[in-house]
């Protein structure tokens, strides 16, 4: 037993020193690289919610803090709901691209006073009715809602039941097409199809093999850069005409998307939340930080630190 | 077990006392299963329509308000309520000072080291080396060979993000899941307990309680523990209970008439006996942590699950199976290493290994280099950082896209054709049937079906689930999905027993298709989404198709053991007698594998009603919907919560009928 012991013992041993031999850069030896600049920043918790446009938000957001204000950047891939809840506990910072949210507006700035609105962002915001360019262009006639009864009968499908087929549904929006077809008096049925993936794959397959697709989109959106789809008009938004879910016979509005901070935050003068307070850009650039992100698959700090580099003048605004 | 007593059923034909008896109450019972449905259809016929008690997507009913101010309140005062100050907040410092630990042991850079303590070299050792003592030198080799292909693929940092949390999922799971599958092998009162709370714990979509956990333990690594834990305790509780319940009585009697106390008995006999059992719990356990990857991505939690949810939000099919292929390779390591070791002891006994006498020193060695890899990455950065860029990923990255592209553009005029067959032909005339006959009408059908298939016992279960499901204000979408549900069980099942009979049949056969089928379990269902919606469209059949995929893969494997259970001698003498092939699956196998198939019934069916929340992603509405919608709309929490408790009763019916039918068709 003990031969085996010493010859084991003497293998390993020369195998050790031979791999220590070789040797190569020691851990840490050169960690001299570092951002010296910790400032009086100190860490910013930025939420990412789940798609594009909010993460070219939040990319160059974190870019600039990160590369100008010498901030400490966390970002927190977390769903809208998860993200407010965030304020209170002290564990989000910003959100950076709100859509409307009047209910948790209500809950978190009103009742439970942990987060504070922070200004637009500049990016506007469009919910309504699309139908792929192909289809706009063979029958323009398509893009009125009152013309949508006459094609009804094309857009049949397995789940329609023999109506017209709506297909709707992230559930992350509100939505009121359920009732806009009933109001509208319109031959249709709304499919709720689920999730985001789903809407795009139905479009971007409608619009290559020529399919009949109507459904709920939104932009801004990094797929309007592949498919630019087509909004059909739909009875004019007026204030207070959506007031009733049950009654609701028109348009979508125009969301202006602003910027949501923890109450905390705001009041801490760090220099990231006169960042985050002063952000603000059209829909052209965030579709095309998106296009890099989505579309080029660039990594989100590499397509941030692309747009800041050719944008200074803009970024210069955010941070004086 | 506590198995129900049989009485004949009350079939309203009157039984002869004669001999078969059996085969008579048989053929008297699919009589009775056909009135029923009779009944049902003429009932239809007539009252079509009326109570079908519907509610519109954005409808709530008093019960989904009430749960929604429930949620408001606990939010509003979690800083003052000394629930939280003292209970919830100590849970997540421990788990969460746990978590950070592994983490920064095997994944996160800490402190001033911008690498973990343990690099790549040291992980790949630790793994070969751990696995050989546990296991054998086959999965020693498999464990190193995956875990460097998860380097190679470029994801070795997501990879040990994935794996710090599964590991410490697991840990905490055992911590809790051994003692109490203990205590309810022991006791039967516990087990009657602890049994509709596991269920409850498996069945409950996550969705559903993710975001009370966020609420509760705050968003990080610990609220990501926790949620890995309540789905993936469970089979090891159940499995450990199981194993000690069949400990044989005499030796247990044995142990006690030489004098040894409960604890003697426990610790000495019951725990060493049972342990392979238990074993492979906890390879379940570990498979269950790492089917959670994915949803707990969506609270931040880093990893492999990251990198899938971002390459979705643009469609990259391909960065998402490169991400999912890193999970599968990760599971099936983990699980034939599980299963290696659980095995270990008596193939070392059987094996009369020549290098047995061996064993103590070459473990000694073993260790000794294990350590000094430790040592080098932790030191040196070139085993500290995992070298290259990854260019094995890419390519299959790349591949992934090829195929889902070719497949998408030559394949989808074939699918629409099959999408709409099936659809029309079964689900829909089924689903009208479902939703649109009165509530009570499908309900007592329901409670008929169960007296008839699993006693009375499963029919007051059904009573009451009908009850709570009508309950819950969602009885039309419950009986939408329900019709989905059943219509992928019937085609897991059709699937199930041709493969499962195959495999069984053939063991060549067996050999290969398993690894697919590990693979289809564990593969994230977001990875392949997009390739099914873009070749089925968003309906309810691509939801169909998802749940085949996750739920075929289970009946296979059950029914393909049932089959090669069957003696031999059997399959031999019917060969003598002439029957051919055919004849013999028929006639011999199948029904010889009865048990086999009815617990692949009842598995594939939850399978398959697991996987209704990724169904309402892509189309299936209904339940699915209700519940995606909850976690991301705060006006509907109340209903998702009151969708996924929907999903819960669906559950735990059928699976109380489906085992009352087997315990039958076992006795």
């Amino acid at each position: 037993m003990a031969r085996q012991w010493r010859a084991g013992a003497a293998g390993i041993a020369i195998l050790g020193l031979t791999l220590t031999a070789c040797g190569g850069a020691k851990v840490g030896e050169d960690s001299a690289g570092g951002s010296d600049s910790s400032g009086k920043c100190g860490t910013f918790n930025l939420a990412v919610n789940p798609w594009v446009g909010y993460e070219a938000n939040a990319a160059v957001i974190a870019y600039v803090a990160e590369h100008d204000l010498g901030c400490k950047v966390t970002q927190k891939d977390l769903k809208e709901e998860i993200a407010w809840q965030g304020f209170g506990t002290g564990e989000v910072d910003a959100v950076v691209e709100n859509w409307g949210h009047d209910d948790l507006k209500k809950k978190y700035i009103t009742d439970q006073k942990t987060a504070v609105e922070a200004g637009t962002t500049g990016n506007k915001g469009l919910i309504g009715w699309y139908v792929p360019p192909w289809l706009a262009k063979a029958h323009p006639d398509i893009t009125d809602w009152n013309n949508l009864d006459k094609y009804a009968a094309e857009f049949k499908t397995s789940e329609s039941g023999g109506k017209g087929q709506l297909l709707d549904g992230d559930p992350s929006f509100v939505t009121n097409d359920e009732a806009l077809v009933k109001n509208l008096k319109l031959d249709y049925k709304v499919v709720y199809a689920g999730s985001e993936t789903a809407l795009i794959q139905a479009f971007r397959k409608a619009e290559k093999d020529k399919e009949w697709v109507i459904g709920y989109f939104y932009e801004p959106q990094w797929f309007m850069s592949e498919v630019p789809l087509v909004k059909v008009k739909l009875p004019e938004y007026k204030d207070g005409c959506d007031a009733d879910a049950e009654k609701v016979n028109c348009d979508y509005p125009v969301y202006d998307l602003d910027k949501i901070v923890s109450a905390k935050f705001a009041k801490s003068g760090s220099p990231a939340y006169d960042l985050v307070k002063n952000f603000n850009w059209t829909n052209d650039d965030q579709n095309v930080v998106a296009k890099y992100i989505a579309v080029d698959k660039m990594a989100p700090e590499a397509a941030a630190k692309k747009w800041v580099e050719a944008n200074r003048a803009k970024v210069e605004a955010w941070i004086k | 077990m506590t198995v129900a007593v049989e009485k004949p059923e009350k079939t309203g034909i009157a039984e002869p006392p004669a001999a078969p008896v059996k085969e008579t109450r048989r053929i008297s019972r699919s009589m009775v299963i056909g009135a029923i449905l009779v009944v049902w259809l003429v009932l239809f016929a007539v009252l079509r329509g009326k109570q079908t008690l519907t509610l519109a997507a954005a409808d709530l009913t008093d019960l989904h308000r009430w749960i929604n101010d429930l949620n408001d309140s606990i939010g509003a005062n979690r800083n003052s309520n000394p629930l939280f100050l003292y209970f919830f907040n100590e849970i997540r410092l421990v788990i969460d000072s746990l978590v950070t630990f592994v983490q920064e042991l095997i994944s996160q850079p800490t402190g001033d080291r911008p690498v973990p303590q343990i690099g790549w070299l040291g992980i790949v050792g630790i793994a070969g080396y751990v696995s050989w003592a546990v296991g054998n030198w086959r999965v020693a080799l498999l464990a190193v060979a995956g875990f460097t292909f998860l380097g190679l693929q470029g994801l070795w940092q997501e990879s040990m993000d994935t794996l710090a949390l599964t590991l410490s999922a697991v840990l905490v799971a055992l911590l809790f899941a051994i003692p109490l599958g203990v205590w309810a092998g022991l006791s039967d009162r516990v087990n009657r307990i602890i049994t509709p709370l596991l269920d409850f714990m498996q069945t409950m979509p996550t969705f559903v309680y993710l975001a009370p956990l966020t609420l509760f333990f705050l968003i990080g690594g610990a609220s990501a523990t926790i949620a890995t834990v309540i789905y993936a305790a469970p089979p090891t509780i159940r499995i450990t209970a199981h194993a000690i319940r069949n400990v044989s009585k005499t030796t247990v009697e044995a142990a006690d008439s030489l004098g040894a106390t409960r604890r003697q008995s426990l610790l000495k006999v019951l725990l060493p006996m049972s342990k392979r059992t238990v074993v492979m719990g906890v390879n379940q356990t570990i498979m269950a942590a790492l089917a959670m990857v994915t949803i707990a991505a969506l609270i931040d939690a880093p990893g492999l699950g990251k990198t899938v949810v971002q390459a979705l939000q643009s469609l990259d099919v391909g960065t998402a199976f490169n991400a999912g292929l890193a999970i599968v390779v990760m599971a099936i390591v983990l699980d034939r290493v599980t299963t290696a070791a659980s095995t270990r002891e008596e193939a070392a006994r059987n094996s009369k290994n020549r290098f047995l006498a061996w064993r103590r020193p070459l473990l000694g060695a073993g260790a000794a280099i294990a350590a000094v890899l430790v040592y080098l990455s932790h030191t040196y950065l070139w085993a500290a950082e995992f070298p290259g860029e990854g260019s094995t990923g890419s390519a299959i990255a790349r591949g992934a896209d090829t195929v889902t592209t070719w497949a998408q553009d030559n394949l989808s005029g074939l699918t629409n054709a099959f999408r709409d067959a099936i659809t029309n032909g079964l689900l829909n005339p089924f689903q009208t049937l479902l939703t649109d006959s009165p509530w009570w009408l499908v309900g007592a059908v329901l409670i008929a079906l169960a007296v008839v298939l699993g006693g009375w016992r499963a029919g007051i279960t059904t009573a009451v689930c009908v009850g709570l499901l009508v309950g819950t204000g969602l009885w039309s979408d419950g009986m939408t999905t329900l019709a989905s549900t059943l219509v992928a069980t019937v085609l897991v099942m059709v699937l199930g027993i041709v493969f499962g009979v195959w495999m069984g049949r053939s063991t060549l056969v067996d050999r290969l298709i398993r690894p697919t089928l590990d693979a289809a379990q564990v593969m994230p269902p977001f990875v392949y989404l997009v390739p099914f919606l873009a070749l089925f469209g968003a309906t309810r059949f691509t939801a169909i198709v998802a749940a085949i995929v996750y739920g075929a893969p289970v009946a296979m494997k059950i029914i393909a053991d049932g089959i090669r259970a069957v003696p031999e001698t059997t399959v031999e003498a019917a060969t003598s007698a002439g029957c051919n092939t055919w004849q013999i699956i028929t006639k011999v196998q199948l029904p010889m594998a009865r048990s086999a198939l009815t617990l692949a019934t009842n598995q594939g069916l939850i399978y398959v009603l697991s996987m209704v929340v990724v169904g309402g992603l892509v189309g299936a509405g209904a339940l699915g919907y209700d519940v995606v919608a909850g976690f991301s709309q705060g006006q509907l929490y109340g209903k998702g919560l009151a969708a996924g408790l929907a999903i819960v009763l669906l559950g735990v019916m059928f699976d109380r009928i489906t085992q009352a039918a087997a315990r039958r068709a076992g006795a």
